[in-house]
């Protein structure tokens, strides 16, 4: 077998998953910061409050200071847009994120959390083995790349839920397990965040889904009326149950519910529940076929 | 709700009594960052711990950050991590070692009120993920035991206006958490009934 080479255009990757994994934990989105604002004005609750304000001063100070937001440098999980004419087979994408990722953890130097999952032994510069995690999506008659950084923390991503509802149930058990899944919660996954939820598909795509969810900026609404309406009604009642911030009660549990939805088999009603805590990290890039970096791209 | 300046480690106990759950707290002095697998290995593996925790307070944290030539450390970034996975340790770290505040994210479970309440201990609530302002208000990295645990180790830090903290268990048998959960099941009950 022929040795592969890395090319120009991997090493642009390789940047650009470095760049976009420090940018993500230092500076967060605009979407995400009006989101906070928003709910610093409507929360009523002393201790609710205080979160509230505080989580501002820290975003602040983050900037401030080119800290980062969190400590928690998270697993790097990316969502990769590839069309189908950018000149370098995912293969090599997946390798330049991969280093990317692991050049940013010891440069920076940032924490890191990739252990084996039985030894519990760190398996390198949050990387190992299918560390980082990429969500591939394919663009015919295109010939560029898009690449979204989202590095999720542990303490939101534990509080991960699957239901196998049957079709009986319908929506109203839909709406039933997430209210349920956000109270059991409470305050460990550093609420308030966005709730992402899959429905439909299989059990493992309701959950790919979910987390599909959360990768999207903060209140963007899915193009399914059906579905649209739905993210609308468990945002309101998400946020009546009092929860608060960092599950110190307050009328603000939730700053976003997101759904997205697969078709799925007549007697199948899974629903799954990813929660993404108040500092949704996200940052992306556009990646042209000539290795062009443009670093100001949303999606 | 009272606010509070508490220096630590404290040692007149009755300071701890007069918070209550709600409460707004700030704290001086030195503090603990203590994590999953330095408890594990106090309690379940039976090794001393090299630092005296009587009137600690404990921070759930696992820093980032940087070690120096003269092998010592500096901050990069410091917050805190999930506290109920860790709520078994509580009562013999009262017990036992004297420790008097708990400070973590996300809160414990009702299993500690308990402990909190017979041993006068209060858990702390952080606001999680604010961790570069939490790392502002951390002077320093005195001591680092356990250095094979990394970044798991037991340290001491020395911190100024740490905070503001929210009293989510009070030494009382308050706890916000309880509370929150109570009215929060009772509200999905109506909620489900609309459904």
């Amino acid at each position: 077998m022929p040795e592969a080479v890395a090319t120009d255009l991997q090493h642009a990757v390789e940047d650009a998953a470095a760049r976009l994994y420090v940018w993500a934990l230092k500076d967060i989105p605009q979407d995400l910061r009006d989101a906070l604002a928003e709910a610093r004005l409507r929360e009523t609750s002393i201790p609710g409050k205080r979160v509230l304000e505080t989580i501002h001063k820290n975003v602040n100070v983050a900037d401030r200071e080119n800290n980062l937001v969190c400590q928690d440098t998270g697993i790097a999980v990316y969502h990769a847009r590839v069309g189908e004419l950018f000149p370098l087979h995912p293969a090599r994408i997946y390798e330049g994120l991969r280093d990317g990722t692991a050049r940013a953890t010891v440069d920076h130097p940032l924490r890191s959390n990739a252990v084996h999952t039985i030894s519990r032994e760190n398996t390198g510069p949050n990387i190992g083995y299918r560390l980082p995690i990429v969500h591939w999506e394919f663009v015919p008659e295109w010939d560029g790349l898009d690449v979204k950084c989202v590095p999720k923390g542990s303490g939101s991503e534990n509080m991960s839920f699957l239901k196998m509802c049957v079709p009986a149930d319908g929506v109203a058990g839909i709406k039933r397990f997430v209210l349920e899944s956000i109270v059991a919660a409470g305050g460990k996954p550093c609420p308030p965040g966005i709730v992402g939820v899959g429905i439909g598909g299989t059990a493992d795509y309701a959950m790919y889904l979910a987390k599909e969810a959360i990768m999207r900026p903060v209140g963007t609404r899915n193009p399914d009326p059906l579905v649209a309406s739905l993210e609308e009604e468990l945002y309101g009642l998400l946020n009546e149950t009092g929860i608060g911030p960092m599950g110190l009660g307050g009328d603000v549990t939730v700053l976003q519910c997101h759904i997205e939805h697969a078709d799925t088999h007549m007697t199948l009603n899974p629903v799954a529940v990813n929660y993404q805590c108040w500092a949704a990290r996200r940052a992306s890039a556009h990646i042209g076929a000539d290795g062009s970096v443009d670093y100001d791209r949303e999606f | 709700m009272a606010a509070h300046t508490l220096t630590f480690p404290i040692t007149d106990p009755a300071e701890i009594l007069e918070l209550r759950a709600g409460d707004e707290v700030t704290v001086q002095g030195e503090i603990i960052g203590i994590r999953d697998r330095t408890q594990i290995r106090i309690f379940d593996q039976g090794v001393e711990p090299p630092m005296n925790l009587e009137g600690a307070f404990l921070l759930h944290t696992a820093p980032g950050v940087r070690k120096l030539e003269d092998g010592s450390y500096e901050k990069v970034c410091i917050g805190t991590t999930t506290s109920a996975r860790m709520v078994r340790f509580t009562e013999p770290l009262g017990r036992r070692y004297g420790v008097r505040a708990i400070c973590g994210k996300g809160g414990f479970p009702d299993e500690a009120i308990a402990p909190m309440h017979e041993l006068g201990m209060v858990y702390l609530a952080i606001v999680g993920g604010a961790a570069a302002l939490e790392t502002t208000q951390i002077e320093a990295i005195e001591e680092v035991a356990w250095e094979e645990l990394m970044p798991e180790c037991l340290w001491r830090f020395r911190v100024k206006d740490f905070g503001p903290l929210t009293v989510g268990i009070d030494a009382h048998g308050n706890s916000l958490y309880h509370d929150v959960q109570t009215r929060a099941q009772a509200k999905l009950e109506e909620l489900f009934a609309r459904l």
